[in-house]
């Protein structure tokens, strides 16, 4: 006898299965009443760069703080590597590399002995090649040279670099990595994004959090918003720009005139050019109009919605910060 | 890559490469040595002080118990000092390495790190008393250690008269000190515990040094107000100088094994109050 499998047993939804995070419902409010996380679900595929980006008191680093069990959520749950959180912590954090906020190091100690300090707390690392993968770590991250100098003398860069190498001092199946190019300069905020490129060509899922969109935008496959403690959209790279409307921009010698004929809602003029987000009229109706209006258009050009655009739509007042 | 597969499937049952590493942090920094050592000088002063204003023969009177013997026997050098360290050195100097342990960590941020390693929070807080536990250990022998070699070296040595009037050898008295010490540490091990609580409800080390001497000289205080006999047994500092029946023959015990019985209810007390808050608690520094 053959069983044959009713197609709809295979279609589990992706999501369910593929993601590295999944949160449902997950939601923090602090002591004193402050809502720092509203209630989000976030789903961050498995092998994507996800971009967490977000303003400044937007909720990020409080939902990785979740995310790691080192806060209890007010409601909801959560996973990571497709098991429930906090309950899987001990099997599945080994597994997860994090920098949360910042990093933290003894003063007193070096580079070098801070690693090996994480590293001893760690009851799967193998003692034997510690001093090997501590030096391997520190090499990923351009720190081999200031191994030795206390952390109390390094540079925030440096700092930020260390934390990045503890990190990956095992090998990870996932990273967190809360505001990892915080206190670089552009050459260290390459790097780091050259270091974050590498990692996901071998398979490794990351989720990066950042207030700048530029900084992320090149590495990251995937983004979410947050403001104000919700996530206000979530999606690959070109979902999210889809969700904004390409916008035309015309150069003319009679901007009053290209006003009055476009018929879009809120033209911008800037001396001979106007522009205007498109909606959903098509484009080539727009400049029929524009002709037929008799408007001497020199130029005439659609233009996608940059991220930027889609940012400053989603999140009101732009970058600034929020809560 | 398949991260799975490069980590052992299981963790080490027993590893005491992270209690090892704890050890490192508390007995390098600077501000615990200083402490070790401002115990150690102790014994040094007492025996030299003795030294230099008691003519050989002659008895001081006044003091501190077992300071009239030194000038007979070096080894009470040894028990004087602990006896003088008992009161504050030694407790505050437990209270900075408890008061530290866990708030030190909080406040650097390095405790979520240790976390998210991950350290179950219960381990963390085991290894963490253990170090203080070590270190009261350490802290005790060293002011034994350093009054013996001195009191050898500045004093005789010989058969040892006992608090009850017998003379044992000098290597049983030695037995006897080492006794005596052990017995301070492990009455320090309550107020570390107490210290490990406090070290967990706050992010500033200072403020956990603090209360935790606080603790320790209110105990004291407490115990020594007459109208107040009634709460003496329930004092963690009360028991603290029933030393002196080890130095007994034959040993008293029931003293020191009430002082040990109340020690270890102190240590489950505040060990389970720690570990509740621990264990509950948000890292969010
Ligand atoms: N421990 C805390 N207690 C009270 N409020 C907090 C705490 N941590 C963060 N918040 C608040 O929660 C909000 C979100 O903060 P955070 O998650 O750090 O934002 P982000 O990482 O996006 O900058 C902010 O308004 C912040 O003031
Ligand atoms: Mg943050």
């Amino acid at each position: 006898m053959t069983i044959t499998l009713p197609a709809a047993a295979a279609a589990v939804p992706t999501v369910e299965v593929d993601a590295a995070v999944t949160t449902s419902g997950l939601e923090k409010r602090f002591r004193g009443g402050q809502l720092a996380v509203a209630g989000i679900d976030l789903a961050v595929p498995h092998g994507s760069v996800f971009g967490f980006l977000g303003p400044n008191g937007s909720g990020k680093t409080t939902t990785i703080r979740m995310l790691l069990g080192l806060i209890a959520p007010t409601s909801g749950s959560h996973t990571l590597l497709g098991r429930p959180m906090p309950g899987a912590a001990a099997e599945v954090l080994p597994l997860v590399g994090a920098l949360v906020e910042g990093p933290a190091f003894h003063p007193y100690l070096s580079g070098r002995d801070n690693l090996a300090r994480v590293d001893a707390a760690d009851r799967r690392a193998d003692p034997r090649t510690a001093a090997a993968r501590i030096d391997g770590a520190l090499d990923r991250v351009g720190l081999a040279a200031a191994a030795r100098k206390r952390y109390r003398a390094y540079s925030l860069g440096m700092r930020q670099r260390l934390g990045i190498a503890a990190a990956l001092l095992q090998p990870r199946e996932l990273l967190v990595l809360d505001e990892p190019t915080n206190g670089l300069d552009p050459q260290g905020t390459r790097e780091v994004r050259t270091l974050i490129q590498g990692l996901a060509d071998e398979g490794v899922t990351v989720l990066l959090s950042s207030h700048l969109l530029s900084e992320v935008e090149q590495v990251c496959t995937h983004v979410g918003v947050m403001h104000a403690g919700r996530l206000v959209a979530q999606g690959t790279m070109d979902e999210l720009r889809g969700t904004q409307s390409a916008r035309v921009r015309i150069e003319t010698t009679d901007p009053a005139a290209a006003v009055r004929a476009l018929g879009l809602p809120d033209p911008h003029v800037d001396g001979r050019h106007v522009s205007a987000v498109l909606g959903d009229r098509e484009p080539e109706k727009v400049l029929a109009a524009l002709v037929h209006a008799g408007v001497p258009v020199r130029q005439f050009t659609v233009a996608a919605a940059g991220l930027e655009d889609v940012f400053v739509a989603l999140t009101g007042e732009g970058f600034d910060v929020s809560g | 890559m398949s991260a799975v597969e490069t980590l052992p499937a299981r963790p080490a049952p027993v590893s005491t490469r992270f209690l090892r590493s704890e050890l490192g942090m508390v007995f390098r920094r600077r501000r615990n040595q200083v402490l070790l050592l401002v115990l150690a000088a102790i014994p040094v002063i007492i025996a030299v002080a003795i030294k230099v204003t008691t003519p050989t023969g002659t008895e001081a009177d006044g003091g501190p118990p077992f300071l009239f013997s030194i000038t007979g026997n070096g080894i009470f050098v040894a028990l004087t000092s602990l006896t003088v360290v008992l009161p504050l050195f030694l407790p505050l100097a437990i209270a900075v390495v408890a008061g530290e342990s866990v708030a030190g960590e909080a406040s650097l941020g390095t405790l979520r790190y240790l976390l998210v390693v991950p350290v179950s929070r219960t381990r963390l807080l085991a290894v963490k008393y253990a170090g203080a536990l070590v270190y009261c250990l350490v802290a005790a022998l060293l002011v034994a250690a350093v009054g013996t070699v001195l009191g050898a070296l500045l004093f005789p040595v010989g058969p040892v008269t006992l608090l009850s009037g017998s003379t044992v050898p000098y290597s049983t008295g030695l037995v006897r000190l080492l006794l005596v010490a052990l017995y301070v540490a492990a009455m320090m091990a309550g107020l570390a515990a107490i210290g490990l609580f406090v070290s967990t409800l706050t992010e500033s080390p200072i403020a956990a040094m603090a209360t935790t001497a606080v603790l320790a000289v209110t105990s004291q205080v407490l115990d020594s107000v007459p109208q107040l006999d009634w709460l003496g047994p329930f004092l963690f500092s009360h028991y603290w100088l029933n030393f002196g029946d080890l130095l007994r023959d034959p040993v008293a015990t029931e003293g020191p094994i009430r002082g040990l019985l109340v020690t270890a209810a102190y240590v489950l007390v505040f060990g389970s109050l720690a570990w509740s808050r621990m264990t509950t608690k948000d890292v969010s520094s």
